[in-house]
């Protein structure tokens, strides 16, 4: 009897909880409800994210997503719902076609997904089953400081190549991202003051009554 | 089962990444409301950010092979940035076409057609 791994089990927990959300949040109408399904989806990718050594980013992804995020698109709910007997229901025939070309487009990426042997991951009745346990601890180990890493990757220094300077062709991965950290600033910047220009609050320019031409106007 | 008692590999993830996309493009593509379609956006690079990051992960990555190191991170880390800036603009939109149409209706915007 072979025990149990539990970073599989807490993977199959968070996986159910993010697909089975993604799903409610097609399925349900309510858009109120879509959002809540929303949040609990992405908050199960955040321990994905987490399961995979990726913590800072499960941490980002808590706090971009499921706190700021959401809370604008549950706000911009608020703003622009009409009362809850307003449904906007699409045709029989639409669904089909979405689902066809859904069905289809993940048939495509799980074949693309599960084709290739070696990402399948290592057996338990493997030989190669212990030393990959060992490399797992070792990456685990190197990961300690991946946000370290992940900072001076934005800085532009990539520590985890530094150690294949010899390797030309790893060279490329050399340069660091700092230019586009300063892109993505200013464009953050940009884009939110956009943002607060175009939703600022004005009079209605154009509303149903007026659409019509005024006779007592000239 | 022996999925519980197998470690996950990669295309564990890959599946999940690409459930996540295929429920995003399914919503982007039935939703009239424009807020349901920006949360089928949300989930489509949620699921490519998944994929992004189990690429990089060193835990997932196959024996002997080098992966994509931190490159997978850091891309997942624009790409959440990216999609707060998109939300903001998108609901600033939403905000305004909402100001004009009276409604989020995406069906009833079509004044721009030709």
């Amino acid at each position: 009897m072979d025990t149990i791994n539990w970073h599989s089990c807490f993977f199959l927990l968070l996986a159910a909880i993010a697909c089975g959300f993604a799903v409610a949040v097609v399925v349900v109408g309510d858009i109120v409800r879509m959002a809540c399904c929303l949040v609990v989806s992405l908050a199960a990718v955040a321990g994905l994210f987490f399961l995979a050594g990726a913590e800072f980013l499960g941490a980002a992804q808590l706090m971009v997503y499921v706190g700021g995020t959401m809370v604008l698109l549950i706000f911009g709910v608020m703003l622009t719902a009409r009362g809850p007997l307003v449904s906007m229901k699409i045709g029989g025939g639409q669904w089909v076609l979405a689902l066809v070309i859904g069905v289809a487009l993940f048939a495509v990426l799980l074949q693309a997904a599960t084709s290739t042997s070696a990402w399948n991951g290592p057996k338990a009745n493997d030989q190669a089953a212990v030393p990959a346990a060992a490399k797992q601890d070792d990456g685990a180990a190197a990961e300690q400081d991946a946000a370290g890493q992940l900072g001076l990757g934005l800085l532009g220094v990539r520590e985890d190549r530094l150690h294949r300077q010899d390797k030309p062709v790893l060279l490329g991965g050399m340069s660091g991202y700092l230019l586009a950290f300063e892109i993505i600033s200013v464009h953050l910047v940009v884009v939110l003051v956009g943002a607060a220009y175009l939703a600022r609050a004005r009079r209605r320019i154009r509303n149903p009554e007026s659409r019509a031409p005024n006779p007592e106007s000239p | 089962m022996s999925i519980f008692t197998e470690p996950v590999g990669l295309s564990h993830f890959l599946v999940v990444g690409a459930v996540l996309f295929v429920c995003g493009v399914i919503c982007m593509a039935t939703k009239r409301n424009v807020l349901g379609v920006l949360m089928g956006i949300e989930l489509v690079l949620n699921g490519a950010n998944l994929n992004f990051v189990a690429f990089g992960s060193s835990v997932l990555r196959p024996p002997g092979t080098e992966g994509i190191g931190m490159d997978g991170q850091m891309i997942a880390l624009f790409v959440i940035v990216l999609a707060a800036a998109e939300a903001a603009v998108a609901l600033a939109i939403a905000l305004s076409y909402y100001h004009a149409h009276a409604t989020v209706d995406v069906d009833r915007g079509d004044e721009l057609r030709g």
